[in-house]
Protein backbone atom coordinates (compact mmCIF):
# COMPACT_ATOMS: atom_id res chain seq x y z
CA UNK A 1 0.00 0.00 0.00
CA UNK A 2 2.78 2.48 1.06
CA UNK A 3 4.70 1.28 -2.16
CA UNK A 4 1.53 1.77 -4.40
CA UNK A 5 1.34 5.51 -2.32
CA UNK A 6 4.45 6.29 -3.11
CA UNK A 7 4.19 5.45 -6.95
CA UNK A 8 1.37 7.70 -7.06
CA UNK A 9 3.21 10.92 -5.28
CA UNK A 10 6.33 10.41 -7.88
CA UNK A 11 3.35 10.33 -10.42
CA UNK A 12 2.19 13.65 -9.74
CA UNK A 13 5.31 14.86 -8.60
CA UNK A 14 6.40 14.34 -12.33
CA UNK A 15 3.07 15.60 -14.01
CA UNK A 16 3.41 18.37 -11.97
CA UNK A 17 6.98 19.49 -13.10
CA UNK A 18 5.46 18.38 -16.88
CA UNK A 19 2.41 20.96 -16.54
CA UNK A 20 4.64 23.64 -15.30
CA UNK A 21 7.46 23.04 -18.21
CA UNK A 22 4.28 24.33 -20.55
CA UNK A 23 2.88 26.91 -17.92
CA UNK A 24 0.81 29.37 -19.78
CA UNK A 25 -1.40 26.59 -21.73
CA UNK A 26 -1.72 24.67 -18.28
CA UNK A 27 -3.08 28.23 -16.96
CA UNK A 28 -5.09 29.30 -19.54
CA UNK A 29 -6.38 25.68 -19.16
CA UNK A 30 -6.94 25.81 -15.67
CA UNK A 31 -8.71 29.22 -15.74
CA UNK A 32 -11.24 28.27 -18.80
CA UNK A 33 -11.95 24.88 -17.28
CA UNK A 34 -12.90 26.53 -13.39
CA UNK A 35 -14.86 29.83 -15.40
CA UNK A 36 -17.07 26.71 -17.52
CA UNK A 37 -17.72 25.24 -14.46
CA UNK A 38 -18.61 28.30 -12.10
CA UNK A 39 -20.98 29.35 -14.95
CA UNK A 40 -22.48 25.82 -14.61
CA UNK A 41 -22.43 25.64 -10.71
CA UNK A 42 -23.99 29.35 -10.57
CA UNK A 43 -26.95 28.39 -12.89
CA UNK A 44 -27.71 24.94 -11.09
CA UNK A 45 -27.02 26.80 -7.56
CA UNK A 46 -29.12 29.73 -8.21
CA UNK A 47 -32.11 27.75 -10.02
CA UNK A 48 -32.65 25.37 -7.28
CA UNK A 49 -31.99 27.46 -3.95
CA UNK A 50 -34.72 29.81 -5.74
CA UNK A 51 -37.42 26.84 -7.05
CA UNK A 52 -36.71 25.90 -3.02
CA UNK A 53 -37.36 28.85 -1.60
CA UNK A 54 -40.84 29.70 -3.95
CA UNK A 55 -41.56 26.05 -3.06
CA UNK A 56 -41.16 26.81 0.71
CA UNK A 57 -43.20 30.43 0.93
CA UNK A 58 -45.98 29.74 -1.29
CA UNK A 59 -47.35 26.78 -0.11
CA UNK A 60 -49.13 29.15 2.46
CA UNK A 61 -50.99 30.59 -1.05
CA UNK A 62 -54.74 29.89 -0.95
CA UNK A 63 -55.45 26.85 -2.02
CA UNK A 64 -58.06 28.17 -4.80
CA UNK A 65 -58.56 31.41 -6.66
CA UNK A 66 -61.42 32.02 -8.40
CA UNK A 67 -61.28 34.46 -10.71
CA UNK A 68 -64.68 35.29 -13.48
CA UNK A 69 -63.77 35.59 -17.18
CA UNK A 70 -65.24 37.86 -19.38
CA UNK A 71 -64.17 37.31 -23.46
CA UNK A 72 -61.12 35.34 -21.72
CA UNK A 73 -59.91 38.39 -19.98
CA UNK A 74 -59.73 37.94 -15.90
CA UNK A 75 -62.79 40.43 -14.82
CA UNK A 76 -64.01 41.79 -11.75
CA UNK A 77 -65.83 38.68 -9.16
CA UNK A 78 -69.44 40.41 -7.71
CA UNK A 79 -69.86 39.70 -4.41
CA UNK A 80 -73.30 37.22 -5.36
CA UNK A 81 -70.81 34.79 -6.41
CA UNK A 82 -70.04 34.47 -2.61
CA UNK A 83 -73.65 33.74 -1.95
CA UNK A 84 -73.72 31.62 -5.10
CA UNK A 85 -70.72 29.12 -4.13
CA UNK A 86 -73.45 29.14 -0.47
CA UNK A 87 -72.34 26.25 1.72
CA UNK A 88 -70.12 23.94 -0.83
CA UNK A 89 -69.28 20.81 1.07
CA UNK A 90 -65.77 20.79 1.96
CA UNK A 91 -64.95 24.59 1.65
CA UNK A 92 -63.83 25.62 5.21
CA UNK A 93 -63.67 29.32 4.39
CA UNK A 94 -64.16 32.03 1.44
CA UNK A 95 -63.54 35.90 1.09
CA UNK A 96 -63.34 38.44 -1.45
CA UNK A 97 -59.93 40.14 -2.37
CA UNK A 98 -59.26 43.21 -3.90
CA UNK A 99 -55.94 43.59 -5.47
CA UNK A 100 -54.50 45.60 -8.58
CA UNK A 101 -51.64 47.46 -9.94
CA UNK A 102 -50.40 51.49 -10.04
CA UNK A 103 -48.07 52.71 -12.42
CA UNK A 104 -46.34 55.24 -10.99
CA UNK A 105 -44.60 57.63 -13.62
CA UNK A 106 -42.58 59.51 -10.98
CA UNK A 107 -40.03 56.12 -11.26
CA UNK A 108 -41.69 54.53 -14.36
CA UNK A 109 -42.27 50.99 -11.73
CA UNK A 110 -45.62 49.09 -10.99
CA UNK A 111 -46.79 48.55 -7.60
CA UNK A 112 -49.37 45.80 -6.44
CA UNK A 113 -51.60 47.18 -4.64
CA UNK A 114 -53.55 45.49 -2.28
CA UNK A 115 -55.82 45.34 0.65
CA UNK A 116 -55.53 41.58 2.75
CA UNK A 117 -56.11 42.05 6.42
CA UNK A 118 -56.06 45.58 6.31
CA UNK A 119 -59.67 46.91 7.20
CA UNK A 120 -58.43 48.48 10.57
CA UNK A 121 -56.17 50.25 8.77
CA UNK A 122 -57.06 54.39 8.64
CA UNK A 123 -58.36 55.93 5.43
CA UNK A 124 -55.31 57.68 4.61
CA UNK A 125 -52.57 55.33 6.23
CA UNK A 126 -50.86 52.44 3.56
CA UNK A 127 -47.82 50.15 4.56
CA UNK A 128 -45.46 49.53 1.68
CA UNK A 129 -42.89 47.08 0.78
CA UNK A 130 -38.99 47.88 0.93
CA UNK A 131 -38.42 47.96 -2.41
CA UNK A 132 -41.13 50.92 -2.82
CA UNK A 133 -39.27 52.60 -0.52
CA UNK A 134 -36.15 51.94 -2.47
CA UNK A 135 -37.34 53.16 -5.21
CA UNK A 136 -38.98 56.62 -4.19
CA UNK A 137 -36.78 57.22 -1.35
CA UNK A 138 -39.51 57.10 1.58
CA UNK A 139 -39.82 56.36 5.14
CA UNK A 140 -42.09 55.70 8.15
CA UNK A 141 -44.00 58.96 8.36
CA UNK A 142 -43.43 60.40 4.70
CA UNK A 143 -46.35 60.78 2.35
CA UNK A 144 -46.68 59.10 -1.38
CA UNK A 145 -49.83 60.83 -3.61
CA UNK A 146 -51.46 58.04 -6.23
CA UNK A 147 -53.66 59.33 -8.57
CA UNK A 148 -57.27 57.92 -8.57
CA UNK A 149 -59.02 56.44 -12.19
CA UNK A 150 -60.47 59.95 -11.52
CA UNK A 151 -58.08 61.84 -11.66
CA UNK A 152 -57.89 63.03 -8.18
CA UNK A 153 -54.59 62.88 -5.90
CA UNK A 154 -55.30 61.08 -2.84
CA UNK A 155 -51.89 61.22 -0.58
CA UNK A 156 -51.35 58.84 2.06
CA UNK A 157 -49.12 59.05 5.14
CA UNK A 158 -47.12 55.54 4.88
CA UNK A 159 -47.68 54.34 8.81
CA UNK A 160 -45.25 50.76 8.35
CA UNK A 161 -42.81 49.47 5.95
CA UNK A 162 -43.01 45.38 5.23
CA UNK A 163 -40.55 43.03 6.62
CA UNK A 164 -37.25 43.12 4.11
CA UNK A 165 -36.74 40.05 5.14
CA UNK A 166 -40.34 38.67 3.25
CA UNK A 167 -38.83 40.94 0.39
CA UNK A 168 -39.16 38.22 -2.07
CA UNK A 169 -42.66 38.21 -2.01
CA UNK A 170 -43.00 41.99 -0.73
CA UNK A 171 -41.34 44.43 -2.84
CA UNK A 172 -43.59 45.58 -5.01
CA UNK A 173 -46.69 45.96 -2.48
CA UNK A 174 -48.21 48.73 -1.33
CA UNK A 175 -51.15 47.74 1.31
CA UNK A 176 -54.42 50.29 2.08
CA UNK A 177 -57.87 50.35 3.82
CA UNK A 178 -60.61 48.80 1.16
CA UNK A 179 -62.42 52.03 1.14
CA UNK A 180 -59.16 53.37 0.18
CA UNK A 181 -58.92 50.81 -2.59
CA UNK A 182 -62.37 51.30 -4.31
CA UNK A 183 -61.77 55.53 -4.10
CA UNK A 184 -58.53 55.09 -5.74
CA UNK A 185 -59.86 52.75 -8.37
CA UNK A 186 -63.09 53.48 -8.64
CA UNK A 187 -64.48 50.26 -7.79
CA UNK A 188 -68.02 50.14 -6.40
CA UNK A 189 -69.49 48.16 -3.35
CA UNK A 190 -70.22 44.74 -4.66
CA UNK A 191 -67.25 43.70 -6.61
CA UNK A 192 -64.04 42.24 -5.57
CA UNK A 193 -61.05 41.08 -7.85
CA UNK A 194 -61.41 37.65 -7.10
CA UNK A 195 -62.39 35.37 -4.90
CA UNK A 196 -60.41 33.18 -2.29
CA UNK A 197 -61.35 29.79 -0.76
CA UNK A 198 -59.52 27.44 1.49
CA UNK A 199 -60.50 23.72 1.75
CA UNK A 200 -60.86 21.57 4.71
CA UNK A 201 -59.49 17.92 3.07
CA UNK A 202 -56.36 18.88 0.49
CA UNK A 203 -57.94 16.05 -1.26
CA UNK A 204 -60.56 17.39 -1.92
CA UNK A 205 -59.37 20.68 -3.67
CA UNK A 206 -60.22 19.24 -7.47
CA UNK A 207 -63.21 17.63 -6.29
CA UNK A 208 -64.26 21.41 -4.94
CA UNK A 209 -62.70 23.21 -8.34
CA UNK A 210 -64.86 21.21 -10.36
CA UNK A 211 -67.93 21.82 -8.54
CA UNK A 212 -67.30 25.35 -8.65
CA UNK A 213 -66.76 25.39 -12.52
CA UNK A 214 -69.97 23.42 -12.78
CA UNK A 215 -71.98 26.10 -10.72
CA UNK A 216 -70.04 29.40 -12.08
CA UNK A 217 -69.34 28.65 -15.43
CA UNK A 218 -67.90 32.21 -16.24
CA UNK A 219 -65.13 31.10 -13.41
CA UNK A 220 -61.86 29.86 -13.69
CA UNK A 221 -60.37 28.41 -10.46
CA UNK A 222 -56.60 28.37 -9.69
CA UNK A 223 -55.33 25.90 -7.54
CA UNK A 224 -52.38 26.14 -5.26
CA UNK A 225 -50.38 23.13 -7.04
CA UNK A 226 -50.83 24.91 -10.31
CA UNK A 227 -49.63 27.66 -8.57
CA UNK A 228 -46.47 25.88 -7.38
CA UNK A 229 -46.06 23.82 -10.49
CA UNK A 230 -45.80 26.81 -12.24
CA UNK A 231 -42.91 28.20 -10.07
CA UNK A 232 -41.43 24.43 -10.76
CA UNK A 233 -41.61 24.58 -14.12
CA UNK A 234 -40.63 28.49 -14.46
CA UNK A 235 -36.97 27.61 -12.75
CA UNK A 236 -36.68 24.79 -15.13
CA UNK A 237 -37.11 26.55 -18.07
CA UNK A 238 -34.77 29.40 -16.94
CA UNK A 239 -32.02 26.88 -15.94
CA UNK A 240 -32.69 25.54 -19.32
CA UNK A 241 -32.43 28.78 -21.34
CA UNK A 242 -29.43 29.66 -19.13
CA UNK A 243 -27.80 26.54 -20.10
CA UNK A 244 -28.53 26.69 -24.12
CA UNK A 245 -26.97 30.04 -23.67
CA UNK A 246 -24.21 28.36 -22.01
CA UNK A 247 -23.90 25.83 -24.90
CA UNK A 248 -22.23 27.62 -26.89
CA UNK A 249 -19.17 28.39 -24.79
CA UNK A 250 -19.66 24.69 -23.30
CA UNK A 251 -18.94 23.39 -26.93
CA UNK A 252 -15.77 25.86 -27.37
CA UNK A 253 -14.39 24.82 -24.24
CA UNK A 254 -15.55 21.01 -25.17
CA UNK A 255 -13.23 21.51 -28.42
CA UNK A 256 -10.12 23.23 -26.59
CA UNK A 257 -9.91 20.20 -24.66
CA UNK A 258 -10.75 17.65 -26.67
CA UNK A 259 -8.10 19.16 -29.22
CA UNK A 260 -5.76 19.52 -26.22
CA UNK A 261 -6.46 16.37 -24.86
CA UNK A 262 -6.49 14.51 -27.82
CA UNK A 263 -4.32 15.82 -30.64
CA UNK A 264 -1.00 15.15 -28.93
CA UNK A 265 1.40 17.75 -30.14
CA UNK A 266 4.84 16.63 -31.24
CA UNK A 267 6.31 17.06 -28.19
CA UNK A 268 3.84 15.57 -25.82
CA UNK A 269 4.71 12.27 -28.23
CA UNK A 270 8.16 12.49 -27.98
CA UNK A 271 8.01 12.84 -24.63
CA UNK A 272 5.59 9.52 -24.22
CA UNK A 273 8.58 7.51 -26.50
CA UNK A 274 10.93 8.83 -24.58
CA UNK A 275 9.34 7.31 -21.25
CA UNK A 276 8.81 4.46 -22.51
CA UNK A 277 12.75 4.00 -23.90
CA UNK A 278 13.75 4.51 -20.62
CA UNK A 279 11.86 1.98 -18.71
CA UNK A 280 8.39 3.24 -17.96
CA UNK A 281 5.47 1.06 -18.56
CA UNK A 282 2.39 1.47 -20.77
CA UNK A 283 0.48 1.63 -17.46
CA UNK A 284 2.52 4.13 -16.23
CA UNK A 285 2.42 6.59 -19.02
CA UNK A 286 -1.33 5.71 -18.30
CA UNK A 287 -1.32 6.56 -15.33
CA UNK A 288 0.91 9.76 -15.38
CA UNK A 289 -1.63 11.08 -17.90
CA UNK A 290 -4.52 10.28 -15.76
CA UNK A 291 -3.28 12.32 -12.91
CA UNK A 292 -2.87 14.89 -15.57
CA UNK A 293 -6.14 15.25 -16.27
CA UNK A 294 -7.22 14.61 -12.96
CA UNK A 295 -5.06 17.53 -11.56
CA UNK A 296 -6.51 19.89 -14.01
CA UNK A 297 -10.20 18.68 -13.63
CA UNK A 298 -10.69 18.43 -10.00
CA UNK A 299 -8.72 21.57 -9.19
CA UNK A 300 -10.89 23.61 -11.71
CA UNK A 301 -14.33 21.77 -10.32
CA UNK A 302 -13.55 22.91 -6.52
CA UNK A 303 -11.92 26.35 -8.09
CA UNK A 304 -15.48 26.37 -10.09
CA UNK A 305 -17.83 25.43 -7.37
CA UNK A 306 -16.33 27.40 -4.83
CA UNK A 307 -16.54 30.46 -6.74
CA UNK A 308 -19.92 29.75 -7.77
CA UNK A 309 -21.20 29.22 -4.02
CA UNK A 310 -20.22 32.79 -3.04
CA UNK A 311 -21.69 34.92 -6.14
CA UNK A 312 -24.81 32.78 -5.88
CA UNK A 313 -25.26 32.95 -1.70
CA UNK A 314 -23.12 35.90 -0.72
CA UNK A 315 -23.16 38.33 -3.61
CA UNK A 316 -26.83 37.85 -4.66
CA UNK A 317 -25.87 36.19 -8.02
CA UNK A 318 -25.33 39.95 -9.26
CA UNK A 319 -23.86 38.57 -12.26
CA UNK A 320 -27.77 37.43 -12.92
CA UNK A 321 -29.06 40.41 -12.14
CA UNK A 322 -29.22 42.56 -14.79
CA UNK A 323 -30.93 39.39 -17.14
CA UNK A 324 -33.77 39.11 -14.53
CA UNK A 325 -34.25 42.52 -13.86
CA UNK A 326 -35.48 42.95 -17.89
CA UNK A 327 -36.74 46.52 -17.84
CA UNK A 328 -38.30 46.10 -13.98
CA UNK A 329 -37.24 48.84 -11.81
CA UNK A 330 -38.63 47.43 -8.86
CA UNK A 331 -36.24 44.47 -7.63
CA UNK A 332 -36.28 42.60 -4.79
CA UNK A 333 -32.67 42.50 -2.47
CA UNK A 334 -33.11 38.83 -1.24
CA UNK A 335 -30.31 36.43 -0.08
CA UNK A 336 -30.85 33.29 -1.01
CA UNK A 337 -31.42 30.57 1.07
CA UNK A 338 -28.44 27.57 -0.17
CA UNK A 339 -30.04 24.21 -1.40
CA UNK A 340 -27.16 22.15 -1.98
CA UNK A 341 -27.84 18.69 -2.39
CA UNK A 342 -26.03 15.29 -3.51
CA UNK A 343 -27.65 14.93 -6.86
CA UNK A 344 -27.15 18.71 -7.66
CA UNK A 345 -23.04 17.83 -6.92
CA UNK A 346 -22.68 14.69 -8.40
CA UNK A 347 -24.03 15.98 -11.54
CA UNK A 348 -21.85 18.68 -12.10
CA UNK A 349 -19.36 16.77 -11.17
CA UNK A 350 -19.77 13.90 -13.41
CA UNK A 351 -20.81 16.62 -16.24
CA UNK A 352 -17.49 18.49 -15.44
CA UNK A 353 -14.37 16.12 -14.32
CA UNK A 354 -15.57 12.72 -15.91
CA UNK A 355 -15.28 13.91 -19.52
CA UNK A 356 -12.25 15.88 -19.36
CA UNK A 357 -10.35 12.61 -18.23
CA UNK A 358 -11.83 10.30 -20.39
CA UNK A 359 -10.81 12.71 -23.56
CA UNK A 360 -7.49 12.66 -21.98
CA UNK A 361 -6.89 9.08 -20.95
CA UNK A 362 -8.05 7.54 -24.67
CA UNK A 363 -5.00 9.00 -27.45
CA UNK A 364 -2.48 8.70 -24.81
CA UNK A 365 -3.64 4.78 -24.54
CA UNK A 366 -3.55 5.04 -28.49
CA UNK A 367 0.01 6.40 -28.15
CA UNK A 368 1.32 4.33 -25.23
CA UNK A 369 1.05 0.90 -27.04
CA UNK A 370 3.04 2.20 -29.91
CA UNK A 371 6.84 1.31 -30.21
CA UNK A 372 8.64 4.07 -28.51
CA UNK A 373 11.08 4.04 -31.92
CA UNK A 374 7.92 4.67 -34.04
CA UNK A 375 6.95 7.82 -31.97
CA UNK A 376 10.48 9.04 -31.37
CA UNK A 377 11.12 9.01 -35.18
CA UNK B 1 8.16 21.38 -0.60
CA UNK B 2 7.97 18.50 -3.23
CA UNK B 3 6.07 19.51 -5.85
CA UNK B 4 3.22 16.63 -5.19
CA UNK B 5 2.89 17.55 -1.31
CA UNK B 6 1.95 21.45 -2.32
CA UNK B 7 -0.29 20.15 -4.63
CA UNK B 8 -1.94 17.75 -1.69
CA UNK B 9 -2.17 21.03 0.14
CA UNK B 10 -4.13 23.01 -2.19
CA UNK B 11 -6.28 20.02 -2.83
CA UNK B 12 -7.06 20.09 0.47
CA UNK B 13 -8.02 23.48 1.31
CA UNK B 14 -9.90 23.28 -1.55
CA UNK B 15 -11.51 20.48 -0.01
CA UNK B 16 -11.96 22.39 3.24
CA UNK B 17 -13.52 24.82 1.59
CA UNK B 18 -16.26 23.07 -0.32
CA UNK B 19 -16.95 21.47 2.88
CA UNK B 20 -17.28 24.88 4.38
CA UNK B 21 -19.79 25.45 1.45
CA UNK B 22 -22.05 22.48 2.69
CA UNK B 23 -21.56 23.57 6.98
CA UNK B 24 -22.30 27.05 5.40
CA UNK B 25 -25.09 25.76 3.86
CA UNK B 26 -26.99 23.93 6.76
CA UNK B 27 -26.59 26.54 8.82
CA UNK B 28 -28.22 29.12 6.99
CA UNK B 29 -31.16 27.00 5.84
CA UNK B 30 -31.46 26.39 9.95
CA UNK B 31 -31.41 30.14 10.19
CA UNK B 32 -33.49 31.18 7.04
CA UNK B 33 -36.25 28.56 8.34
CA UNK B 34 -37.13 31.37 11.18
CA UNK B 35 -36.53 34.50 8.62
CA UNK B 36 -39.12 33.15 6.21
CA UNK B 37 -41.56 32.74 9.04
CA UNK B 38 -42.38 36.87 7.70
CA UNK B 39 -42.92 36.09 4.24
CA UNK B 40 -44.66 33.04 4.96
CA UNK B 41 -46.93 34.46 7.29
CA UNK B 42 -46.94 37.34 4.71
CA UNK B 43 -48.39 34.94 1.99
CA UNK B 44 -50.88 33.66 4.08
CA UNK B 45 -52.19 36.80 5.47
CA UNK B 46 -52.65 38.20 2.23
CA UNK B 47 -53.03 35.12 -0.43
CA UNK B 48 -50.11 36.08 -2.00
CA UNK B 49 -49.03 33.61 -5.17
CA UNK B 50 -46.14 34.87 -6.84
CA UNK B 51 -42.78 36.49 -6.11
CA UNK B 52 -41.15 40.11 -7.16
CA UNK B 53 -39.10 39.19 -9.37
CA UNK B 54 -40.25 40.70 -12.59
CA UNK B 55 -42.39 43.47 -11.79
CA UNK B 56 -42.49 44.95 -15.47
CA UNK B 57 -45.55 43.49 -16.22
CA UNK B 58 -48.65 42.14 -15.08
CA UNK B 59 -48.45 38.46 -16.36
CA UNK B 60 -44.70 38.60 -15.06
CA UNK B 61 -45.45 39.80 -11.99
CA UNK B 62 -48.03 36.64 -11.82
CA UNK B 63 -47.55 34.57 -13.69
CA UNK B 64 -50.09 32.17 -11.83
CA UNK B 65 -52.71 34.65 -12.30
CA UNK B 66 -52.13 36.08 -15.98
CA UNK B 67 -55.14 35.21 -18.63
CA UNK B 68 -54.60 34.02 -22.15
CA UNK B 69 -54.40 37.12 -23.91
CA UNK B 70 -52.70 39.08 -21.54
CA UNK B 71 -48.70 38.76 -23.54
CA UNK B 72 -50.24 40.06 -26.15
CA UNK B 73 -53.20 42.66 -24.77
CA UNK B 74 -51.87 45.54 -27.42
CA UNK B 75 -53.46 44.62 -30.37
CA UNK B 76 -54.07 41.19 -31.97
CA UNK B 77 -50.66 40.34 -33.92
CA UNK B 78 -49.06 42.07 -31.11
CA UNK B 79 -45.82 40.83 -29.93
CA UNK B 80 -45.24 40.03 -26.40
CA UNK B 81 -42.19 42.25 -25.76
CA UNK B 82 -40.84 42.53 -22.03
CA UNK B 83 -37.59 40.84 -21.98
CA UNK B 84 -38.66 38.99 -18.66
CA UNK B 85 -41.24 37.11 -21.27
CA UNK B 86 -38.28 35.24 -23.34
CA UNK B 87 -37.33 34.10 -19.48
CA UNK B 88 -40.41 32.84 -18.46
CA UNK B 89 -43.30 29.98 -19.18
CA UNK B 90 -46.45 30.64 -19.37
CA UNK B 91 -48.78 29.15 -16.39
CA UNK B 92 -48.76 25.13 -16.36
CA UNK B 93 -52.66 24.95 -17.32
CA UNK B 94 -51.79 26.79 -20.25
CA UNK B 95 -48.88 24.70 -21.43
Amino acid sequence: MLYFLRKQKYLIDYTLSSLLRRKAKSLGLLAVYSMIVFMLASVTLFSHALRNEAGLMLQASPEIILQRMEAGRHAMIPTDYLQRIGQLRGVKQKEGRLWGYYYDPAVKANYTIMTGGQSETPLTSIIIGTGIARARGLDVGDYLTLRSQNGEAFSFQISALLDDKSELVSADLLLMSPKAFRRVFNIPEGLYTDLVLSVRNPREVITVAEKLTQLLPDTRPILRDEVLRTYDSVFSWRQGILFVLLTGSILAFVIFAWDKASGLSAEERREIGILKAVGWETADVMRMKFWEGMIISLTAFLIGYLAAYAHVFFASASLFEPVLKGWAVLYPQFRLTPFVDGLQLATLFFFSVLPYIVATIIPIWRTSIADPDAVMR
Amino acid sequence: MRKSNAFIVCIFLLLVGFTATLIDAGIRRHQAASENESGTALVQQLGLTDLVLFTEARYTRHPSQSDLHSAFQDHPMALEHFPSGSLLLPPQRMQ
